[in-house]
């Protein structure tokens, strides 16, 4: 185990990179567009409910290797040429978003109705009462589902390795077909993966204290 | 806290034991295949011509599995039964050493890396690696690659191989043929790179968008694998071999396989 981390740390430093940044791209923009998504899902106009829904059930009832398939096979060949590491990273992005899409929309959901009707009863918009009452307090009682989902899209990000995006599963993959010891090749990711995984839910862990 | 790293760390004990025991390589595997009157072997089945899953009936065929059947015809003798288990060009070599099968019959070249972990049989078959391309492709000699994508497979050699051809050559290592192919397909590399006798297969199962080129720039011997320390096992393969060679079967195996692949002169492979 030692031993391969000696002999390929060139390549099991640039899988780890790229798989570091693979996951906070889809972190930070699957939870903007997974907002969006349930925003989308809460308003009171039935066409933008649709919609949310339909995002929703497309993205989160399809496993993740078909998506990132269809952008790295069908998308390069009618559309536009991207490589895998951009064809993993937009398919996981896109299922991502709709796990946070969910967790957000039950979130908002959760705020008892008399909260809303009490922030417009005061003057506010449905826009005002949404950003300073609603969506604060939602947040708060996401962040345990939300930790879970971040954990989960960091060793989703394996994926990449399925079309040839160099991330530590990628690398794990050529490792061990050149050592043939894929016990310790997936060993060594393995304690990787925790090595990103564990500040996160740490992290996560204190945010819920703190809010609280 | 503390609790917590205790769990972990015993966790990560458990698997690191689990990574230490080796009893079943280390039983004489000719005895096992003897007693149970069945060899096990790991193959692929993503290989028209060499191995490939007949989806109509679920049974492999090809000119590894039909070798497979005569050399445990020859070592068990007619009763003898030969059981197939499906690999990839990355779990081939695992499967031998965790004890899964008792021998591959894989499209294995025999290299000296390799040959440290397991111990080949003579070559049954000479191959050399060589490139697919889209028909029409400017691909026409190994130093073309110089600064495109090639697609290879992880667990074969060419990875490797490429480099020494082509060193500007970027190359993207997918999980089995089929996605290879797609892949290929999607213009996601100008070039697959892979053993001759298996590109041609390809190029037949797409026929007029796909061909081969280039010739062959290194030299492949395919070998089977069996453990280390399982001479008598490894004897008796080797002897079947050459029974098979001198009889005939050999040949008449070529030319069934690939006797009608076009641009590929399957008279070269036989033995005189």
């Amino acid at each position: 185990m030692i031993r391969i981390f000696n002999n390929f740390s060139s390549q099991l430093v640039s899988g780890f990179g790229w798989t570091i940044l693979s996951s906070l791209l889809t972190l930070i923009f699957s939870l903007i567009f997974g907002v969006l998504i349930a925003l989308l899902e809460v308003i009171p106009n039935k066409a933008a409910n649709k919609i949310g829904r339909i995002y929703v059930e497309i993205f989160r009832n399809i496993p993740l290797l078909i998506i990132v398939m269809f952008f790295y096979l069908i998308v390069p060949k009618y559309f536009v040429k991207i490589d895998g590491f951009t064809a993993g990273t937009i398919g996981l992005f896109l299922y991502t978003s709709a796990f946070i899409a969910e967790i957000i929309r039950s979130g908002i959901q959760s705020v008892s109705q008399g909260q809303m009707e009490g922030a417009r009863s005061t003057g506010m918009t449905y826009k005002q009462a949404m950003r300073y009452v609603v969506l604060p307090q939602a947040f708060k009682i996401v962040i345990p589902p939300l930790g879970n989902q971040f954990v989960n899209l960091i060793k989703d990000s394996s994926i990449l390795a399925f079309v040839a995006g160099f991330d530590l599963m990628y690398q794990a993959n050529a490792i061990a077909s050149v050592t043939f010891d894929t016990i310790n090749s997936y060993f060594v990711i393995g304690v990787l993966y925790i090595i990103i995984t564990m500040p996160l839910s740490y992290y996560m862990q204190y945010l819920e204290k703190k809010m609280a | 806290m503390k609790k917590l790293i205790c769990s972990i760390s015993l966790f990560l004990g458990m698997l690191l034991l689990s990574a230490c025991g080796n009893s079943v390589t280390d039983q004489s595997a000719l005895k096992n295949v003897r007693s149970s009157n069945t060899i096990t072997w790991a193959v692929e089945g993503d290989k028209k011509l060499f191995s490939l899953i007949d989806i109509r009936d679920d049974k492999e065929k090809g000119f590894d599995i039909d070798m497979a059947k005569a050399i445990t015809r020859e070592i068990l003798g007619p009763k003898g039964q030969a059981r197939f288990t499906l690999a990839t060009s990355q779990s081939r070599i695992p499967l031998l050493k965790n004890g899964n099968v008792d021998a591959v019959i894989a499209t294995l070249t025999i290299t000296p890396e390799r040959a440290q972990v397991i111990s080949f049989s003579k070559p049954y078959f000479q191959a050399g690696k060589s490139f697919l391309v889209p028909k029409g492709s400017k691909i026409k000699k190994p130093s073309d690659l110089n600064g495109k994508t090639v697609i290879g497979i992880v667990g074969d050699n060419s990875v490797e191989a490429v480099k020494k051809v082509a060193p500007r050559a970027k190359v993207v290592a997918m999980q089995d043929y089929g996605q290879a192919v797609s892949a290929l397909k999607s213009h996601q590399g100008d070039a697959l790179t892979s053993d001759n006798g298996i590109l041609y297969g390809l190029a037949a199962q797409s026929p007029g968008s796909l061909e081969v080129t280039g010739g062959t720039y290194t030299k492949e011997p395919y070998g089977i694998a069996v453990n280390k320390n399982q001479e008598p096992f490894h004897r008796a393969i080797n002897r079947a071999i050459d029974k098979i060679q001198k009889s005939g079967e050999y040949n008449r195996l070529i030319k069934k396989w690939f006797g009608q692949v076009p641009g590929f002169n399957y008279k070269e492979m036989y033995i005189k």
